[in-house]
């Protein structure tokens, strides 16, 4: 099997509302498929679609060869998943959580012990077996969950913006277990609002007002996507500067980086030019991600308007 | 089947982490039949009650003594007029009033019929009813008796023997304590289990649940024998408190109430899961459980006898399972009948919680919208 996951023209509408767009997405075995895209753009409906949790309007998928309208019973056996907000039960502790999932996958009772003992070495959790998640930080929380959607040890996991409100060292460890899974053979989808962790993915899917409008590698991404020459320029008033700057005809499109801007030209050709009229030396750089997404999202909306 | 327990196990860890509601489950049936039990009374005794006696004589004050030693009419004033009387039926200081006219006696002593007015206040009809029943059973006594003294017969014509069987001396409690057992069942088990399924859903564990391959029916078992559990704990409680305090005796088979039992239970929790599966939040589940718990009070024979509804209500009545455990409960305790005069009753509630629990089960899909 090539792909792991697939999709046709698969749309769930909400009444008039059309969530997802002929969405047709492939996903090969091991590797990080990343989903990004802003607030609203169907991501996790989308995700949803795929663990069985939605039926499509429209369109068809698979997932393992499971057909998502007719199989999602035997995908769910398959499968981990972990939604936008963690669902634990807080009125179970940390060890008790993970013996319930292990329950709900029907794993051996012989072997149950094991895997729970797996899991809490995993996330980090060893010591903290007894205390209920209400007393975790949101990193243990969010590990805990994964431990629970991963006791199966399932070949695919769906991951909703599981780094959403942990903190960076947490979302390093974090990733570093999904590397880690990726690399034992594990696919996983993930839907993240971060650069470094969408960095990190093996294949990026851009999704916006429920259309998929990119899907690459992160290096093609900020090689193909971009036409012009970006650079970066450091102006103390950059803030009240973009719009001014923006009007000039060379220029696409400006956005703040930290304390630089980053402004997109239409060619190499126009840096001198840039230059003279700043005053200040700009500097040629690569796109990063953030610059790619940001350009396809403007891209989006000039189309939709 | 390793599903359903690793479902029950967490089921009763959380319910045993739940402090609260455990100790409603038990307070419950105490507190309630404490209450009620002594509350309920459905015959009304001592009526407070004025007179306005302008005869003032032997004859009045006969009368008066009978009304009074009926027990039934408490004689707490006298009045001086109708505006008096009527003031005080008006303010509620007495239920009812007793005007004798100032020829009462005379009019008795020549033989005529002598009338004395009774007032009584039907603005409750509990009171007015038994102070109606008791003041024209006192006066048919007395005119019984004169007539027997005036013709000399020894017998009256006919001898009505009434025998009020399984309760002789009307003791209001026998009969509420099973049926208020009833109505706690409901309570709790409805709404209980009503927030089984829809708390999970409002905390967004229902949605992790949904991803991994747990069965509906597998749920739906697993959600609903917890509460089996903590319903009988909860008969056991309250048939205790009516034993101990109550001194309900229990005439039929303690095992076979135990066991028809069960079948009001699940038909309880039947209508409770299949509420939790169709509300969408807590507050939902909550409303919805009070629509089933105020008619089944009302409907089921537990406040107003059903032989006096009319029969459209009456049917209405037979959605409800405590009407058929009403039967049964007052059956076996109070009767001592067992499960052969039951069994319309226990297939009722059969029927009804299979069709509840089918209905939960292809109810609950394990998609989100």
């Amino acid at each position: 099997m090539e792909y792991v996951v697939t999709t046709c023209e698969l749309t769930r509408t909400f009444g008039s509302f059309t969530a997802v767009d002929r969405i047709n997405i492939n996903i090969r075995p091991g590797e990080i498929y990343g989903f990004l895209g802003p607030n609203g753009s169907g991501k996790t409906t989308t995700m949803r679609m795929l663990c069985g949790l939605l039926e499509p309007t429209s369109g068809s998928g698979s997932v393992l060869g499971y057909d998502l309208a007719r199989e999602s019973e035997k995908i769910k056996q398959k499968i981990g998943y972990m939604s936008q907000k963690f669902s634990l039960y807080d009125d179970l502790t940390v060890y008790e959580n993970l013996v319930f999932y292990a329950g709900m996958y029907s794993i051996p009772y012989h072997e149950r012990k094991k895997r729970v003992a797996e899991m809490i070495e995993m996330a980090w959790l060893a010591g903290r077996e007894k205390d209920l998640p209400a007393n975790l930080s949101g990193g243990l929380k969010q590990r805990l969950a994964l431990g629970c959607a991963i006791i199966s040890r399932p070949s695919i996991l769906f991951l909703d913006e599981p780094t959403s409100g942990v903190s960076p060292t947490s979302r390093r460890m974090f990733f570093k277990i999904i590397q880690k899974l990726a690399n034992e053979g594990t696919t996983v989808m993930v839907t993240t609002h971060f650069m470094d962790e969408a960095e990190r993915c093996h294949n990026i899917a851009f999704i916006s007002g429920g259309r998929l409008i990119a899907n690459d590698t992160p290096d093609n991404l900020k090689n193909n996507v971009i036409e012009g020459c970006m650079v970066e320029v450091d102006l103390p008033d950059a803030m009240e500067r973009i719009e001014e700057l923006e009007s000039l005809p060379y220029v696409k499109e400006c956005s703040i980086h930290g304390p630089l801007l980053h402004v997109l030209l239409d060619s190499e050709g126009n840096v001198a030019v840039f230059d003279r009229y700043t005053g200040v030396k700009a500097r040629e750089i690569t796109p990063s991600l953030e610059d790619v997404f940001i350009s396809l999202a403007k891209l989006q909306r000039k189309q939709e308007s | 089947m390793s599903r359903i327990l690793a479902i029950l196990q967490k089921e009763f860890l959380q319910m045993k982490r739940d402090r609260l509601t455990l100790g409603m489950v038990f307070m419950l049936p105490l507190v309630q039949l404490l209450l009620f039990g002594y509350a309920i009374q459905t015959e009304v005794k001592h009526i407070s009650t004025v007179v306005f006696d302008q005869s003032m004589s032997i004859e009045s004050r006969d009368l008066l003594d009978s009304f009074s030693s009926s027990g039934y009419f408490d004689i707490t004033g006298t009045a001086k007029g109708y505006a008096e009387i009527t003031k005080m039926i008006d303010s509620g200081k007495a239920k009812a009033g007793i005007i004798f006219p100032p020829d009462f006696a005379e009019k008795l002593r020549k033989g005529e019929t002598a009338p004395v007015q009774v007032l009584v206040d039907a603005s409750d009809s509990m009171v007015s009813n038994s102070a109606i029943a008791v003041a024209n059973s006192i006066g048919l006594l007395k005119s019984q008796k004169i007539i027997m003294q005036k013709t000399g017969v020894q017998s009256l014509p006919y001898d009505i023997r009434v025998r009020p069987w399984y309760n002789p001396d009307g003791i209001t409690a026998y009969y509420m304590v099973p049926a208020i057992l009833g109505i706690i069942v409901t309570m709790t088990m409805v709404m209980m289990t009503s927030m089984g399924i829809v708390r999970e859903r409002e905390k967004g564990t229902l949605e992790q649940l949904m991803v991994t391959p747990v069965k509906s029916y597998e749920l739906m078992i697993g959600k609903v024998i917890p509460y089996i559990a903590l319903g009988y704990l909860q008969i056991t409680v309250a048939l205790l408190v009516g034993g101990v305090v109550f001194g309900v005796p229990i005439r039929g088979s303690i095992l076979q109430l135990y066991l028809l039992t069960l079948f009001f239970i699940t038909a309880s929790l039947g209508i409770g899961i299949f509420i939790s599966n169709i509300a969408r939040n807590q507050m939902q589940a909550f409303q919805m459980s009070f629509f089933v718990f105020l008619p089944s009070i009302m409907l089921s024979g537990f406040m107003f006898p059903r032989e006096a509804m009319p029969s459209i209500i009456q049917y209405i009545g037979n959605i409800f399972p405590l009407t058929f455990y009403l039967t049964i409960i007052r059956g076996i305790v109070l009767k001592g009948i067992g499960f052969p005069y039951l069994i319309p009753q226990v297939m009722s509630l059969l029927v009804f919680s299979v069709i509840m629990m089918t209905l939960s089960i292809i109810k609950f899909k394990k998609k989100i919208a």
